[in-house]
């Protein structure tokens, strides 16, 4: 499966003109705040349309200006973990998660939903309200209620940036174990380059609503093409260093 | 309290109920479509819903005269048709009830829906919900706080309602004669220890609905 996105979109001030595609991998979109990540994100959910361009999964075209097609969010088959996660507050645990799984039978969602509470951990949380959980908690609830949908490709807008540094590691062990299992497109942004460095199979770097470099984590680290990426990359390219490896 | 106060309050309360929950369909639908959805002339439909908070009650029923009237614009094809006009009947005072409320939760329940996290409402599409799915268990429920506060409003609001209602509906004691109608009959002829009774009994019920609205209201802003 691949997801390949080449979308733009002029804004005042902010002109976003990005092309990239992620196989069945582990994708990291990597940039400083405000460079366009989230947004991009918006555009292949289908929340937000671009000006033109063309966002394509597993072969079928999810948008495609100027031909026009537009699928709704409801047609596009992602699982999207918000940065705020967006859990339900009026709904419990359980509820979030089922929540998910539209237009399945119940016996059947109920029976997945249990599934994915035990497989995340939220075994006794059931009932709770997503108030009454810890962050770590509330964003594997996020990451059950995405996948109930068997989405084609997952996108987490920096899911792990609330979370303390012990939990972190274990959400993001999580997240790369579901994308080996499902075998789909998993696209994370961060601004943490030390995050990136941990996980990514794959790191597309943005600046300014532009893809400035792409490439594993270690290639772009030991040859950044440009200043801007340097400048990026640089300050904490000690940590990254380490989960590198030696070159 | 004799048997005359006794059907005023009855009728007023029948009155408000009616209006009340045609108030709860379409002030809920115009309040949805004025909070989601955008579109030309949108602040201008808001316009024409929030006037009768503002017209003197007088104008509001004029204006319901020549809608509904024997010769108004839907009033005519309806007596033409049935001999049959809805001027001096307890179904007009709903009408006017109905007219002068509806802004009331307009307004609460447009502000309850504005006020839901949009990212829960993109969040519930991406899940692969429809609009309406959306609008039932999530957008809804999340207002609902505001919502009952404006229904609660409205319901206060309709059984108040003096002036629309006595030029629609008139006031013919037995027919329809509600609460402030009665009232403002007996402190005419000055019958003062029933108006008294009718006063008070009334202020009781409106503060007791009041005190409901707020305590939904002060929720409602979370």
């Amino acid at each position: 499966m691949t997801l390949q996105v080449s979308i733009a979109k002029v804004l005042p001030g902010f002109t976003l003109d990005v092309s990239w595609e992620v196989g069945n991998e582990l994708a990291v979109l990597f940039g400083f705040s405000g460079a366009g990540k989230s947004m991009t994100f918006r555009m292949i959910a289908g929340v937000m349309v671009p000006d033109r361009g063309l966002i394509t999964l597993d072969n079928r075209v999810l948008f495609e200006q100027p031909s026009g097609t537009d699928l709704s969010p409801q047609e596009r088959s992602l699982g999207y973990v918000f940065q705020d996660l967006a859990l339900f507050p009026h709904m419990t645990v359980m509820e979030n998660i089922r929540f998910g799984g539209h237009g399945k039978n119940r016996k059947l969602r109920d029976g997945e939903a249990r599934m994915l509470v035990r497989r995340f951990h939220l075994s006794g949380l059931e009932d709770r309200f997503p108030s009454q959980i810890s962050g770590g908690q509330q964003q594997r609830v996020a990451l059950a209620r995405a996948l109930m949908r068997h989405p084609k490709a997952l996108l987490l807008d920096e899911p792990f940036s609330a979370l303390d540094a012990p939990v972190r590691a274990e959400m993001q062990q999580l997240v790369k174990e579901v994308q080996k299992e499902l075998s789909i497109p998993v696209v994370l942004i961060t601004h943490d380059l030390n995050e990136a460095c941990g996980i990514a199979d794959r790191m597309i770097v943005y600046s300014s609503g532009r893809v400035i470099q792409a490439g594993t984590p270690a290639e772009i680290v030991r040859h950044p093409f440009a200043a801007e990426v340097e400048q990026l990359v640089s300050y904490r390219i000690g940590l990254c260093e380490q989960k590198l490896g030696p070159c | 309290m004799d048997s005359s106060a006794w059907f005023s309050l009855r009728l007023s309360l029948q009155v408000a109920s009616a209006a009340t929950l045609l108030v709860f369909v379409a002030g809920l639908a115009v309040a949805y479509l004025l909070a989601m959805k955008d579109f030309r002339g949108k602040e201008a439909v808001d316009m024409l819903f929030t006037l009768p908070l503002v017209l003197p009650p007088t104008v509001t029923g004029y204006y319901l005269i020549l809608l509904f009237g024997r010769n108004g614009l839907f009033g005519r094809p309806v007596f033409e048709a049935t001999g049959w006009s809805v001027m001096f009947t307890w179904q007009a005072a709903v009408i006017a009830s109905f007219v002068v409320a509806l802004p009331l939760m307009i307004k609460t329940a447009r502000a309850a829906i504005e006020s839901v996290d949009r990212n829960l409402i993109v969040a519930a599409y991406t899940l692969g919900h429809s609009r309406f799915t959306t609008a039932v268990k999530v957008i809804l429920p999340l207002a609902k706080k505001g919502i009952i506060a404006g229904t609660v409003l409205s319901f206060a609001r309709a059984m108040g309602e003096f002036g629309a209602t006595l030029m629609l509906a008139g006031n013919i004691p037995g027919r329809t004669d509600t609460m402030p109608l009665a009232i403002y009959a007996l402190a005419g002829s000055g019958e003062w220890s029933s108006a008294h009774i009718l006063v008070a009994v009334f202020t009781v019920i409106s503060g007791a609905f009041l005190y409901i609205a707020n305590i939904y209201g002060k929720k409602a802003v979370i």
